[in-house]
């Protein structure tokens, strides 16, 4: 390989950013100014700086914190670095929608536009901010604002989030969001304290969680405090100095709350039910300080670990399978099959991912998670290592959560120091470390072998399958894929047992689910039920609009229910047989005043924005259904007739013939619009 | 001499093809499989001398069992597989991915397309006027070769050949999402400020006739390229040691463009910058030097 770099050269901020995630270069071949005689006789770097490429994509992410985008000397000399040639770096930069490749301003504010958001007011909030701050992508008074899809904070909706580039890189997400909020936070992001902080909204949260809407909208105002300065940014850091955030929350706070048995406290706001009896996943969700690990200890963390280690490997596979745990992230797959068949494969190392790559539109769960109990992922994550046989555990999370990444930081950092992570885990001697990727917006990356492309600092685009990614995952080697809210439910499965776990739930769904209610309830949020609850006993928790018109069961790519369809059975098996999904546990309500055409539009456009355009019926699948929905938004009957059959011809290729599951479900919500709803009639 | 490398026996699998049954060697393909039993399979992004990224989906075949179609190019035989390569379901699925494909890009010089919109019943002008299309004009921005992206289908195949799968050269890759995704070089700078070495092995291999040779781009705007009037033959590369095969297509006796053959065991239809575009000095005749 003999690459080409190009005349461009960094700045030098763009310089120090690269260097402080790779260290200075050890040679002019790498990219050091001064070229030494031994430079000259011995070119070093190649294999070295290549087996690094899994740090193009941290790499980028350096750049754009630091600057706000990426320009071609920036590129050039992370590309110089790690051996990547340029024209593939340029390719995957272009692939995430977080990055920029054309100057533009350090203020980047991203506004929901999605499902849940629209349908709580997102295109007033649009309207008022392009007269602020002008049209979309155009960068007027140091900020640009663009149109997002889902942020994850649909129970907040309509929610923005804004990210400003510098050498400590801040964010502030507003939710919900007004014009005037979004626009103080794009102007002073560094004065609105970046999110409400745990401590600080605990006293808050004593109002009743009957009104929500309240209870929101003091969380969304942040305390005027300014959130303390970090010394250095951290690395490719973004948002404040780890840790401090989440290390203020008051621990006590929450825990008096809890056992004073009032109301969630704050952080658990988007889990209206925080704190009540009979929780399993988030029982401890609003009620530990999410940063102390000792707290986590005191509500019964690690005791799973330490059965695990009782258990041994095999032990903890097979309770895994007896428990009846399967996937929770959209396919469904049985857990302990896919660690038994990680596990026996000779091929070595074996690798772990934690996929919390949550994009689907209306899904919040397991950044819920992640921000209350983040000590629950990093256990959860060491006993699948244990169970699998892998040392290191890549933890994929997406790029629009900044408190989780904070939080989880700290976890691990304060779990490694108490070496419940690192060489010799509890004293077991099995070593076991995590390492977090952050996403860049890119839907397609919680796709489970896009996931691995995009760490190893390629394209996120899908592998085809065979081979699966228990023979040949990431790095090609045996991996074990789960999404966060799966591997969380282990905990309770080894505390339990089997048996004991099992006994929750259906005996095809057992456990309990997590669920995302957002759009026109009373109390938008993330409820944890036993499966086999009705969808009409989950509404009535979160308070159904007075006259409903449908809910969209599973996200984008799952179907809308009618109003007569509630009784149906929350398991996998009921909504099957209901010709729904659960899909991510996506359940976004739609009240009468919805124009249902607009929501179908908007999820096409969605796919076709996430398409990585690898296969055509689903890159230009999804433009052709975007555009037959556009042409019948206001058309009914016989002159909608015909479009509707080219949808139906188009999405059944796309169903058949897409490669991955992006393209193959595209056109199920449309489709179930138009058959169960009634769409266009 | 060519070595002809031995390779262990492979053992035969069995399945049965539209009913039949049939034999083929373990690894190998449905494709490879349908072909040996004569069944014709359209394909674009397969080429015989890439590993295919099996991203066009014009060859997809139903698999008993499988929920989806599967694509003939790359899913390899399994004992006991049930494969029908002609069903309804499938034809649907090829019959909607030309109409996809010829809607949106620019399929004129793509050898077998109109052939297979016509047997599958193909109508791309049913998505209206107004649909989408890859609007790009030719990149005219070196003598030798010009880039013609409204042509490409985004097979892969040049950037497999010019990276890891042949050239190592990495000076193409593919960029942005979606259906903006594009065949670029990095910032989508010019090829001459590109890692390009001209090896015109991405010309080589583009089924759609989106990457071609100066000559051919210039003599199809002028009107004057006409295959049926061209010959071909194949000779020895007279630059280097090497040896390679090529094949010189010749229009009223001059070189409009060259090729090796792919099953040459010393090219694999790959060449170099000399063999490619270097035949000037062949027909430096007379009358062009005053
Ligand atoms: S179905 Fe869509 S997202 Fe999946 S590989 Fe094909 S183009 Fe990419
Ligand atoms: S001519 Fe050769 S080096 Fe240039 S882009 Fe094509 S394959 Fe790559
Ligand atoms: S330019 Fe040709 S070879 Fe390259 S992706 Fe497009 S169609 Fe394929
Ligand atoms: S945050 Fe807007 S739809 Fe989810």
């Amino acid at each position: 390989m003999d690459l080409r770099f190009g005349d461009s050269k960094p700045t030098d901020e763009e310089r120090a950013a690269v260097d402080a995630l790779l260290g200075p270069p050890a040679s002019a071949w790498e990219g050091a100014d001064d070229r030494t005689d031994t430079d000259l006789r011995w070119a070093r770097g190649g294999r070295e700086a290549r087996e690094r490429r899994d740090l193009l994509l941290p790499g980028l992410h350096a750049l754009n914190d630091r600057v706000g985008w990426i320009s071609e000397g920036g590129l050039a000399y992370l590309c110089r670095r790690l051996t990547v040639p340029p024209a593939e770096g340029y390719g995957v930069a272009t692939f995430y929608a977080m990055f920029a490749v054309k100057p533009r301003p350090a203020t980047v504010v991203h506004v929901c536009t999605d499902l849940a958001c629209a349908a709580r007011g997102s295109a007033r909030v649009c309207t008022k901010i392009e007269r602020d701050l002008g049209p979309a992508g155009s960068a007027g008074s140091g900020a640009v604002w663009q149109p997002s899809p889902c942020l994850g904070l649909c129970e907040r909706a309509p929610a923005a989030l804004v990210i400003r580039a510098g050498e400590a890189p801040r964010t502030a997400v507003v939710a919900p969001a007004t014009a005037e909020a979004v626009a103080d936070a794009a102007t002073a992001p560094h004065e609105a304290a970046a999110e409400p902080q745990a401590a600080a909204a605990a006293p808050q949260a004593r109002t009743p969680a009957a009104q929500p809407a309240q209870a929101g909208t003091s969380a969304a105002l942040p305390a005027p405090t300014p959130a303390p300065r970090p010394s250095r940014a951290s690395g490719q850091a973004s948002g404040q100095a780890s840790g401090q955030a989440s290390g203020q929350a008051s621990g006590q706070t929450a825990n008096a709350v809890a056992r004073t048995g009032s109301s969630a406290p704050g952080s658990a706001l988007a889990a209206p039910e925080a704190g009540r009896d009979g929780l399993v996943l988030l029982r401890r969700v609003g009620v530990v300080d999410p940063g102390s690990l000792d707290d986590y200890r005191a509500h019964g963390g690690y005791a799973a670990l330490r059965r695990a280690f009782a258990l041994g490997p095999a032990g903890v596979i097979r309770e895994v399978t007896e428990a009846g745990l399967v996937g929770r992230g959209g396919a469904a797959f049985p857990t302990g099959r896919k660690w038994a068949a990680t596990a026996q494969q000779p091929d070595h190392p074996h690798y772990l991912v934690c996929n919390a790559d949550e994009s689907e539109p209306g899904t919040f769960k397991d950044r819920v998670l992640m921000e209350g109990d983040p000590y629950a992922l990093v256990e959860a994550m060491t006993i699948a290592g244990y169970a699998t046989g892998a040392h290191r555990g890549y933890l994929y999370l997406r790029g629009e959560y900044p408190r989780a990444l904070r939080r989880l930081r700290t976890a691990i950092d304060r779990a490694r120091a108490r070496g419940l992570l690192g060489e010799d885990v509890m004293g077991q001697g099995f070593a076991f470390d995590i390492e977090i990727r952050r996403g860049a917006g890119a839907y397609i990356c919680g796709e489970e072998t896009a996931i691995f492309n995009s760490i190893e600092g390629r394209r996120g685009e899908p592998r085809s399958k065979p081979p699966f990614p228990v023979e040949k995952g990431l790095f090609g080697k045996p991996t074990a894929v789960n999404n966060v809210e799966t591997l969380v439910n282990v905990l309770p499965i080894l505390i339990e047992g089997a048996q004991g776990y099992a006994r929750t739930g259906t005996s095809a769904s057992t456990g309990t689910k997590l669920f995302c209610v957002s759009g026109t309830v009373a109390r938008p949020g993330v409820y944890e039920l036993p499966f086999g609850a009705t969808l009409r006993e989950l509404l009535e928790l979160a308070g159904p609009p007075k006259t409903l018109r449908a809910v969209l069961l599973g996200g984008a790519a799952g179907a809308f229910v009618r109003p007569d369809e509630l009784d149906v059975p929350l398991t996998f098996e009921g909504t099957r047989a209901a010709g729904a999904t659960l899909g991510s546990g996506v359940v976004l309500v739609l009240d009468d005043s919805v124009e249902l055409p607009r929501v179908l539009l908007r999820i096409a456009e969605f796919f076709r924005d996430e398409s990585c355009g690898q296969c055509v019926p689903c890159r230009v699948g999804t433009v052709r259904q975007e555009e037959a929905l556009h042409r019948i938004k206001d058309l009914t009957g016989d002159a909608a007739a015909g479009d509707i059959a080219l949808l139906r011809e188009v999405g059944r290729a796309m169903r058949d013939a897409s490669i991955c599951g992006l393209g193959q479900t595209a056109w199920n919500a449309v489709e179930s619009a138009i058959d169960r709803l009634g769409a266009f009639k | 001499m060519t070595a002809i490398p031995l390779r262990p026996p492979r053992r035969l699998v069995d399945l049965t093809l539209d009913g039949e049954p049939v034999r083929a060697p373990e690894g190998s393909t449905l494709l490879d499989a349908c072909r040996a039993a004569g069944k014709d399979v359209p394909t674009l992004c397969q080429g015989d001398t890439l590993t295919p990224k099996n991203a066009c989906r014009v060859c997809v075949v139903e698999v008993e069992g499988s929920r989806t179609l599967a694509p003939a190019c790359s899913r390899r035989v399994e004992p006991g597989m049930e494969v029908r390569t002609d069903t309804e379901r499938a034809r649907h699925s090829r019959k909607v991915v030309l109409e996809l494909l010829a809607s949106s890009t620019d399929l004129s010089t793509t050898p077998g397309a109109a052939e297979w919109i016509e047997e599958y019943g193909a109508e791309p002008d049913r998505f209206g006027a107004e649909a989408a299309r890859v609007a790009e004009e030719p990149k005219v921005d070196n003598d030798l070769y010009v880039r013609d992206y409204s042509k490409c289908v985004l097979c892969y195949k040049c950037v497999d050949a010019c990276g890891e799968q042949w050239q190592n050269t990495f000076a193409i890759a593919v960029a942005g999402r979606g259906f903006d995704a594009r065949i670029s070089t990095e910032h989508d700078a010019p090829l001459t400020d590109s890692a390009c070495v001209y090896c015109g092995n991405c010309v080589e291999v583009c089924p759609t006739g989106a990457l071609s040779f100066k000559t051919e781009f210039d003599m199809r705007a002028a009107g004057t390229w006409d295959e049926s009037a061209q010959t071909e033959t194949t000779t020895v590369c007279a630059y280097c040691g090497v040896g390679c095969n090529l094949t010189l297509h010749v229009q009223d006796n001059e070189i409009v463009k060259v090729t090796s053959p792919h099953d040459n065991p010393v090219t694999h239809g790959n060449l170099c910058i000399k063999g490619r575009f270097g035949y000037q000095h062949v027909q430096n005749h007379a009358q062009n030097q005053d």
